[in-house]
């Protein structure tokens, strides 16, 4: 697929939101270029799910704006599928509603279909599970099976919540390989991640998110030390008694902290466990480029 | 009497046999398949709650114009799509669930029913209404029947796609389409219309079961959704013309035989099929190599 000039970029300004008026991410204002991989991390409660829901239209803002999303063919991994297991298809037959903007619902399914269905499944390792029951797979070759069926959805921006949960090593590496593959391809992909060395290693851009932006930018200079421990003081039930934020951050100017944020919750939590080396320096050495 | 005879003599002899044979195809062509997708929309009772939710429409209709074919048809599918919509709305727009949403809006058809039933009505044109007139089918009810199996099939066919998405992961049905609401309304007419067909044949209470029956006995033969349908559709046709004839030389009543034969065969299905219980022991005993 050439790379696509006419794409715009996502725009966020300002942008806050939430459940029942609590802001579950607040006046996060960045701007994500057509082609780039993003990694989004944080603590449980950051508003990570939240913010790729903005992103694939399913929840509207608290406030602010999202742009450069409208007409744009969106294909999305939730954390938490609708997906009925147990559904009498075989896993071929779920693979290709993927190919919906293909099909429609009335189009024929041809010989060429199929052959796209079955490389899909082959790069996420499902090869030779066409014609298996779904009711039959793992939880991980579930998620893999999704995953063939995004492939197939062929869309300028992927959003992923989570996309590795409970998949293999290798399979996590060759999905990697995908991700890169569709960064090349002047895709957008930004994806949800919790594995801080995967993100060092694949993600030239990351987002660190507590409810409040705490940084956003190449991935070296966002996940430091002190980074991480202003993210973790993120307190994380919302205040029932909170008065009306007034606060409206103009574009551009750094994330600012809410007051309450003097109390910690959460011990400290290194950020590198995993028997990780420590240091920074080595974070982008063989990710591609930062930008296109 | 001879095998042939006990088949075919009925038909042969009686002209109302004919009708009552022709109702019990176009019913079974109709209502099995929409049964299947019940089934595959973990919906099953919810035929049931539907039956029931038309029953105020039937009897508005009755009490307005009589024992009239037309009447007590608009006023069943008006009252169904009623309930339908509304609980659809709810369903989709608050926090309450298809399962309560539904339960709420029948529950009041219902009640409403039964009101105007009891008012008004007398207790042998209810018996009508309960278990339907197989025997009695004019007509005018044979052209509503086959017409109701011809937009049943049709729409099934046109909606098969997003039907079955919605049915397997409806969020992401949501993602590619915008045809969620379709599927959603448009299997739920087809239930309404397809339970007031089976209310002039078989009566509301036993027209969820020519639906919710064959799609269960189905399960256990065969894997996949088109080998469902046709499972189904088949074991639908074969009970309701055997129980057609049982009812005929028994001299029983007609739809409880039909509904009966079927839960036989389900029966039946879940102790001997491939997939019932006593294959799935047998098959406990030894395992392949890989």
């Amino acid at each position: 697929m050439p790379s696509r000039p006419d794409t715009p970029a996502i725009t966020l300004r300002n942008l806050t939101l939430g459940y029942e008026r609590h802001p579950a991410v607040h006046h996060l204002s960045l701007r994500i270029e057509p082609g780039s991989m993003v990694a989004v991390v944080g603590p449980n409660g950051a508003g990570k799910s939240t913010l790729i829901k903005a992103l694939a239209g399913e929840l509207a803002p608290l406030d602010g704006t999202l742009a450069g999303l409208a007409g744009q063919r969106i294909a999305w991994l939730p954390q938490h599928s609708g997906l009925d297991a147990g559904f009498p298809i075989d896993v071929r037959g779920m693979v290709a509603m993927g190919l919906w903007h293909r099909t429609g619902a009335l189009g024929r399914f041809t010989a060429e279909h199929r052959r796209l269905c079955d490389e899909a499944l082959a790069a996420v390792g499902l090869a030779g599970f066409e014609t298996r029951g779904l009711d039959t797979l793992s939880g991980g070759q579930l998620q893999r099976a999704r995953f063939a069926r995004l492939i197939l959805q062929d869309a300028p921006v992927v959003l992923l919540d989570e996309p590795f949960a409970a998949v293999d090593q290798r399979t996590t590496d060759e999905l990697l390989t995908v991700l890169h593959r569709w960064q090349r391809e002047g895709r957008t992909v930004v994806a949800v991640l919790h594995d801080l060395p995967q993100v060092r290693a694949h993600f030239p851009l990351t987002l660190l998110l507590a409810r409040e932006p705490v940084a956003w930018g190449p991935t070296a200079e966002v996940l430091t030390a002190a980074h991480w421990e202003r993210a973790q003081r993120l307190r994380e039930p919302f205040d029932e008694q909170a008065g009306v934020c007034e606060a409206s951050t103009p574009v551009g100017e750094p994330p600012h902290y809410p007051d309450h944020a003097h109390e910690p919750r959460h011990p400290h939590v290194h950020p590198h466990a995993h028997g990780h080396p420590h240091g920074h320096a080595h974070a982008l050495a063989h990710a591609p480029e930062v930008r296109s | 009497m001879n095998l042939s005879e006990w088949l075919f003599g009925p038909f042969v002899e009686f002209g109302f046999m004919r009708q009552a044979l022709l109702g019990c195809i176009a019913l079974a062509l109709s209502a099995a398949p929409v049964g299947v997708f019940l089934m595959l929309r973990r919906m099953s009772l919810m035929g049931d709650a539907m039956a029931h939710a038309i029953l105020p429409g039937a009897a508005i209709g009755y009490l307005l114009f009589g024992l009239s074919l037309a009447a007590m048809t608009v006023g069943g599918i008006v009252a169904g799509l009623a309930v339908a919509i509304g609980s659809g709305l709810v369903a989709r727009n608050t926090l309450i669930r298809e399962d309560t949403s539904l339960a709420a809006f029948y529950l009041l058809s219902l009640a409403l029913g039964v009101l105007i039933v009891s008012v008004r009505g007398n207790s042998v044109d209810l018996l009508h209404v309960l278990f339907g007139t197989v025997l009695a089918l004019d007509a005018a009810a044979l052209v509503l029947l086959w017409s109701i199996t011809g937009v049943t099939l049709l729409t099934l066919f046109l909606i098969r796609r997003p039907l079955i998405l919605e049915c397997l992961d409806p969020g992401f049905l949501r993602q590619v389409s915008g045809l969620s609401p379709l599927a959603h309304y448009g299997f739920l007419a087809l239930l309404v219309i397809n339970l007031v067909a089976g209310f002039h044949a078989l009566g509301t209470l036993m027209a969820v079961g020519i639906m919710v029956l064959p799609a269960a006995s189905a399960r256990f033969w065969v894997r996949g959704v088109g080998a469902l349908l046709l499972t189904a559709t088949g074991i639908a046709l074969a009970a309701a013309v055997g129980g057609l004839l049982v009812s005929y030389h028994a001299d029983w009543p007609t739809s409880p035989v039909i509904v009966l034969g079927l839960g036989g065969v389900y029966l039946l299905s879940m102790a001997f099929a491939p997939r019932g219980v006593l294959a799935q022991r047998r098959a406990g005993h030894s395992h392949l190599r890989a």
